[in-house]
C-alpha cells in the first residue's frame, strides 16, 4: 500500500499521539542522576509512532506534546527544548520509509535501521539543536548546555531505542495474519 | 410510485486482506422515506454492507467490488467519500469516537467547517439543527459534561447538518442504557416522520429497535441477505432463531407456550400483538413450569456495611450502602450512569478508599489491604479487554499476576494450565493473543484474574456491544464458572443479562441502594425501573395480555424455563 | 488525580473578551521580544505589562501556585548550575571585570556575572505570567482556529484540536489501565530497580498504546465520513471576529516588539545592554 504522510489517519494519530505523549510526560517519569533532566518514556512512544505513521506525525507528536506540557506545567513553553523534541521525533520518524511494520514485518534489519535512526535523531536534537538554541536565545553557558544536552541525548536515545523497539516488536506481532496457527 | 434510493445489483465485495468475499451477490432496493433494519450476527457482513453505503469501502478499507451499488441513481464506485457523505450520514456506534469537537456546537459544525462554510451561516445552521435533537441549550458544553444519549444526539445532528437524504445508524443502542435507548429510537422515528429521510439501522437488539415501527427488516448472514420482509413476516418465520439473533422476549415466551406466531397477529410490537384465543395456552404453560428447588441459604462471603464515599468531600457518590453477597452467588449491580455503581466496584478492589463503612470478606475486614493484596480476594475484570492485555502470548498474559508475585515456575505452569482448562483456553496455549476473537480475549482477561484465586470476581459490563452469540458465549462461560462455585458480581445495564443470569439484583440510584431483590421483581417494579433508567420487560405486558396477575412470577418462570432449555442445548 | 487541561473560565474582563487570535499574536510578540533581547530594562518593562494583565484578567495566585513552585525550582537550579559551570560568563559577555567578593578559587562574584544571571533569571521569569494568562483566558476551542489564522497548516491545527479533545480520555485510560495492572500485582513505586521499573511501566504502556491505536482508527473513519481534508482550507466554528480592542492590543504589542528591536540596533548595538562600558 502507498504510504501517505498527510492522510486523515496520520492527523488523528498525531493528535492522539501528542495526547499520549503528554500523559506519559506528566505521569511517567524516572528522575535521572543529572538535575533538570528526566528519563522520559514519552520519547519511546514518539519514536514508535513516528516509525508507524511517518516523520511529520513523529515530529508533531513530540513538538505539540512537549509544548502543551510546558504550558500546563510551567505556564510558558521552553522553545529551545520543544523544538529539539520535534526535531528528534521528525528525524526518528524517517525510519517510516525504510520499514513496514504495518504489514506485520519487523526484521533484524528493520530493527537496526530504526535504532540507528533514533540515535542520529537524538544526537542532532540534543547535542546540536537544543544547546545551540539555548546559547542563541538564552545565552546560556556553553559547557552547561552541552553537558545537559549530552545527558538528554543518552537518556532519550535509550528510551527511544529500548521502548520504541519493544513496542514495534509487539505491534508487528499484532499485525500478523491468522492462518498459520494450529490448536495444541 | 416509490422512488428507489439505494440499489444493490448483484453486488459483491472482497477485502484485499481476505481470501473469501465478505458480501455475495447482494440484490436489494431501498426506497425513499423507508425505514429499514438490518440484523445479523457479528461477522455476517452487515457492517461491511454499511461501510459500502457510506463510502468507507473502498476509501478506507480496500477491496474488490463487483456488481453495482447506486445511491440516488449514481454508481458509488465512481464517487469519492466526500460526495457520498453528502448523501449518506452515518452515526457511528462509538459516540466518543465520533465526537471530535471540543464543544457541542463545534462538533455539529465539523462537516460545515470542512466545507469552508462561513462562520455566520454555520452558527445559524447549527442552531437550527441542534433544536431538532433538543441540544440547543448545550452548544457550549464539552463532551465530558454530556451523557451517552446526549453525545449520540450530537452525532446525529453532526450528520444531519449536511441535509443528507439517508441516515445510517451503526448499532445505535450498543452503548446506551435501556431507557436512553428507548428515547433514541423514538427520536429517530420522529426525525424520519418530520423529514421523510430514508433510515437504515444496523442493530442486533431487535426488540429495542422495534419499539417504533420499522418498514422492513433485512436479515443478513454469511454475506448474503437471507430474508427481506416486514417485521411481522420476519417474526412469524423461524429465521431469527436459525441465524442466532435474539427474538423479542414475548415472542420467545409465546413459542415456549406453543403459541404459533403468525403474521396476522401483528407480532412486531407487544402493543400490537393479538394473542386472543391463546390466553389459556399461555396460562397453562405458566402453571406447568416447575419451580426450581430453592437453594439453601449459603454463607455470606461479602458483607458491605454502611459504605459512604465522596471524591471531593462535598458531593456524595455513595451514601450508606449496605448489602450482602452469598458464597457461590451470581449478582447484578445496576443503576444509571453516574449512579455510583462503578465507584462501588472501585472501592471494593481498593482503587478508591471509602470515607466510612466496612467491607468484610468471610467476616474479615479488608480495610487495610493494598490493591495488590485485595486482588487475591476480589478480582476485577475491566470492560474493554484491550485495556488489560499487555503481553503478546496467551500463556504469558495469564501467568503475569503470578510471575510478578514471584511464584515458582512449576507452580505457575500448574496453575495457569488449570485455569486455561477451566476457561476453555487449553487448546490455545501457545497462541498469540492477536489471533483471538473479542470473546476469547475477554476470556483471557478473566483467566488472568482468576489465576490469582479471588473469592469474588467483579465484571464491569462483561457483554457491552456484543451480539447475541458472543453474549451467550461469554455469559454461559461465566455461568459455568459460577456453577463451579465462583462468586460473581456484574456491573451492568443489560436487562437480559440481569434476567437470565443473575437471580438477584442490587439497584443503586444517586449513590443509594434503592432495591435488592430478585431480578424478575426488579424488572416489573415501575418505580425502580424509572430511577435506574431501565425498561419494563415485555414479558410483564405479555403476562397482562394473557390475564396473568402475578407478572413477576411469570417473568421468573420464563427465566427458569429458559435456563432449562439452554441447559439441554449444551 | 485529574489534571484539567486549560482550566479556562469565562470571566468578564478585558483580556477574556479579546479574541483567541489576538491573545496568541500578543503572546508570541511579547515572548519573542523577551527571547531576542538581553536588556534587563526591556525585560522588566514586559514583566510589568504582564503583571498588569495578570491583575486585569482576575487570575488568582491559588490557581497558579503549583506552576509557580515548579518554575521557581527550575529557575533556582538553573541559577546555581550556571554559576557552577561558568562563574565568569558575565565577564566574557560584557568584557569588563568588577570584582565584588571571592568565594573560593575561580568562584569570584563579579558585577558582570550578577547582571548576567539576574537578566537571565528575569528573562525566563517575565514570560511565565504571559503564558499563564494565555492558557487561563483562552477558550481551548479558539486555540486551534487562532493558529490556523496565523497560517499554521490547518491539518496540524486540527491535530492540536484533537490533542486537546482527547487528552482527558487518554488520561482516564492511563489511570484505569494503571489501576488494573496494579491489581494484578504491578509495583510502580520507586523501590524497584530501574530496569524492573521500565519493564513494569511497559505493562501499562502496551495496553494504553494499543487501545489508543484502536481509537485512532475509529476517529479517522468518523472524520473521513464528515468530509475532513476535502479542501485545501477549512473554516472554524469557534473563530471570533476581531474588534477594535483586538487591533489595539496587537498594535501595542507590535510596538513593544519593534521598539525593543530598535533599542538593540540603535542604542545597545547588540542584544546585550552593557552598563559597564
Amino acid at each position: 500500500m502507498k504510504k501517505s504522510l498527510f492522510s486523515t489517519k496520520t492527523i488523528v494519530a498525531t493528535g492522539l499521539g501528542a495526547a499520549l505523549f503528554m500523559v506519559l510526560f506528566m505521569f511517567v517519569k524516572v528522575p535521572s542522576p543529572v538535575p533538570e533532566t528526566n528519563i522520559q518514556l514519552a520519547y519511546g512512544v514518539s519514536a514508535f509512532l513516528g516509525c508507524v505513521f511517518g516523520p511529520i506525525a513523529g515530529g508533531l507528536i513530540a513538538f505539540i506534546g512537549h509544548a502543551l506540557n510546558d504550558f500546563i506545567a510551567y505556564g510558558s513553553p521552553w522553545w529551545s527544548w520543544i523544538i529539539a523534541s520535534g526535531v528528534a521525533g521528525a528525524i526518528g520518524g524517517l525510519a517510516f520509509f525504510k520499514t513496514d511494520v504495518e504489514s506485520g514485518e519487523f526484521s533484524t534489519k528493520d530493527m537496526v535501521v530504526f535504532n540507528v535512526m533514533q540515535i542520529i535523531a537524538n544526537l542532532v536534537a540534543w547535542v546540536v539543536v537544543a544547546p545551540v538554541l539555548d546559547i542563541v536565545i538564552y545565552s546560556e553557558p556553553v559547557n552547561l548546555v552541552f553537558t545537559q544536552g549530552a545527558v538528554a541525548f543518552v537518556s532519550n536515545s535509550i528510551c527511544a531505542c529500548v521502548v520504541g523497539t519493544l513496542l514495534l516488536v509487539v505491534y508487528a506481532k499484532t499485525r500478523t495474519k491468522k492462518g498459520s496457527l494450529t490448536k495444541n | 410510485m416509490r422512488k428507489p434510493i439505494i440499489e444493490f445489483n448483484d453486488f459483491s465485495f472482497q477485502y484485499y486482506s481476505q481470501q473469501e468475499p465478505t458480501l455475495h451477490h447482494i440484490n436489494v432496493t431501498l426506497y425513499e422515506g423507508e425505514k429499514v433494519l438490518i440484523v445479523g450476527p457479528s461477522g455476517s457482513g452487515k457492517s461491511t454492507l454499511a461501510n459500502c453505503l457510506n463510502g468507507l469501502i473502498p476509501f478506507a478499507y480496500k477491496g474488490e467490488i463487483t456488481g453495482s451499488l447506486k445511491i440516488h441513481g449514481k454508481e458509488t464506485k465512481d464517487q469519492d467519500i466526500f460526495t457520498l457523505s453528502k448523501m449518506v450520514g452515518t452515526v457511528l456506534q462509538d459516540s466518543d469516537g465520533q465526537f471530535v469537537g471540543l464543544s457541542v456546537g463545534e462538533d455539529i459544525a465539523f462537516s460545515l467547517e470542512n466545507d469552508n462554510v462561513p462562520v455566520d451561516q454555520m452558527k445559524q445552521r447549527v442552531k437550527k439543527i441542534s433544536q431538532m435533537v433538543d441540544m440547543d441549550n448545550h452548544l457550549m458544553n464539552s463532551p465530558f459534561e454530556l451523557s451517552g444519549g446526549q453525545k449520540q444526539r450530537v452525532s446525529l445532528a453532526g450528520v444531519m447538518v449536511d441535509d443528507v437524504g439517508i441516515l445510517l445508524f451503526d448499532e445505535p443502542l450498543a452503548n446506551l442504557d435501556p431507557a436512553t435507548g428507548k428515547t433514541a429510537i423514538e427520536l429517530i422515528d420522529e426525525i424520519q416522520k418530520q423529514s421523510n429521510k430514508t433510515i437504515v439501522i444496523i442493530e442486533h437488539r431487535l426488540e429495542d429497535v422495534l419499539h417504533r415501527h420499522v418498514d422492513r427488516i433485512l436479515v443478513v448472514n454469511d454475506g448474503r441477505i437471507i430474508m427481506d420482509g416486514t417485521p411481522n413476516e420476519v417474526l412469524a418465520s423461524n429465521i431469527l432463531v436459525e441465524q442466532g439473533i435474539r427474538e423479542p422476549l414475548y415472542v420467545t415466551a409465546l413459542k415456549y407456550a406453543q403459541v404459533p406466531i403468525e403474521e396476522k397477529m401483528h407480532p412486531e410490537h407487544i402493543d400490537t400483538i393479538d394473542i386472543s384465543g391463546y390466553e389459556p395456552k399461555v396460562q397453562n404453560w405458566f402453571h406447568s413450569v416447575e419451580k426450581p428447588v430453592k437453594q439453601q441459604d449459603e454463607k455470606v462471603i461479602l458483607d458491605i456495611q454502611n459504605l459512604s464515599f465522596s471524591y471531593d468531600g462535598v458531593r456524595p457518590i455513595l451514601k450508606d450502602v449496605s448489602f450482602q453477597v452469598h458464597e457461590g452467588e451470581m449478582l447484578s449491580i445496576v443503576g444509571r450512569n453516574g449512579a455510583g455503581k462503578s465507584t462501588l466496584s472501585k472501592i471494593l478492589v481498593g482503587f478508591e478508599k471509602e470515607d466510612s463503612g466496612h467491607i468484610l470478606v468471610d467476616g474479615v475486614d479488608i480495610a487495610n489491604k493494598t490493591i495488590k493484596e485485595r486482588a487475591e480476594i476480589i478480582g476485577i475484570v475491566m470492560q474493554n479487554p484491550n485495556q488489560m492485555i499487555s503481553k503478546t502470548m496467551i500463556y504469558d498474559e495469564i501467568a503475569l499476576g503470578l510471575v510478578i508475585r514471584g511464584v515458582e515456575k512449576d507452580e505457575i505452569e500448574r496453575r495457569v494450565d488449570h485455569i486455561m482448562k477451566i476457561c476453555g483456553l487449553a487448546p490455545f496455549k501457545n497462541w498469540p493473543i492477536s489471533a483471538l476473537s473479542y470473546g476469547q480475549k475477554k476470556r483471557v482477561t478473566i483467566a488472568a484474574i482468576l489465576v490469582l484465586n479471588p473469592k469474588i470476581l467483579i465484571l464491569d459490563e462483561p457483554t457491552a456491544g456484543q451480539d447475541y452469540h458472543h453474549y451467550s458465549e461469554i455469559m454461559e462461560f461465566l455461568r459455568s464458572l459460577n456453577e463451579q462455585g465462583q462468586t460473581i458480581i456484574m456491573i451492568t445495564h443489560d436487562m437480559h443479562l440481569m434476567l437470565e443470569y443473575t437471580p438477584r439484583t442490587v439497584v443503586i440510584s444517586d449513590g443509594e441502594k434503592i432495591a435488592n431483590d430478585s431480578s424478575a421483581k426488579i424488572l416489573t417494579n415501575h418505580e425502580v425501573i424509572e430511577k435506574a433508567n431501565l425498561k419494563e420487560t415485555s414479558l410483564y405486558h405479555l403476562a397482562h395480555l394473557a390475564n396473568i396477575d402475578e407478572a413477576d412470577e411469570f417473568v421468573q418462570r420464563f427465566i427458569d424455563y429458559e435456563k432449562e432449555v439452554k441447559a439441554h442445548e449444551n | 488525580m485529574k489534571i484539567k487541561l486549560f482550566s479556562y473560565n469565562q470571566l468578564d474582563t478585558f483580556v477574556h473578551h479579546l479574541s483567541g487570535l489576538t491573545k496568541l499574536v500578543c503572546f508570541l510578540l511579547l515572548t519573542t521580544t523577551v527571547m531576542l533581547t538581553y536588556d534587563v530594562r526591556i525585560i522588566i518593562g514586559v514583566m510589568v505589562i504582564s503583571f498588569v494583565l495578570f491583575k486585569v484578567s482576575k487570575i488568582t495566585f491559588k490557581q497558579v501556585k503549583m506552576m509557580m513552585i515548579y518554575v521557581f525550582i527550575f529557575l533556582i537550579t538553573n541559577f546555581i548550575l550556571t554559576y557552577i559551570f561558568s562563574p565568569q560568563e558575565g565577564v566574557k559577555i560584557y568584557g569588563t571585570y568588577h570584582e565584588v567578593f571571592t568565594i573560593a578559587g575561580p568562584y569570584v562574584v563579579t558585577q558582570e556575572q550578577m547582571l548576567y544571571q539576574f537578566t537571565k533569571f528575569m528573562k525566563y521569569f517575565s514570560v511565565i505570567p504571559l503564558g499563564i494568562i494565555f492558557i487561563l483566558t483562552t477558550n481551548p476551542s479558539e486555540f486551534a482556529s487562532s493558529l490556523n489564522h496565523i497560517k499554521v497548516n490547518y491539518k496540524a491545527c486540527t491535530a492540536i484540536s484533537l490533542t486537546l479533545r482527547y487528552f482527558p480520555d487518554v488520561q482516564r485510560d492511563y489511570h484505569t489501565i494503571s489501576l488494573a495492572q496494579q491489581a494484578r500485582g504491578l509495583d510502580l513505586s520507586k523501590k524497584e530497580k530501574l530496569m524492573t521499573r521500565l519493564k513494569n511501566i511497559l505493562m501499562i504502556l502496551v495496553p494504553l498504546i494499543f487501545s489508543t491505536l484502536d481509537r485512532i482508527e475509529m476517529i479517522s473513519n468518523a472524520m473521513d465520513l464528515r468530509g475532513f481534508g476535502k479542501h485545501k482550507t477549512r473554516t472554524w466554528y469557534s473563530y471570533r471576529k476581531l474588534g477594535r480592542n483586538d487591533y489595539l492590543a496587537m498594535a501595542f504589542c507590535l510596538a513593544v516588539f519593534i521598539g525593543s528591536l530598535l533599542v538593540a540596533v540603535y542604542i545597545n548595538h547588540s542584544k546585550f545592554w552593557n552598563p559597564f562600558i
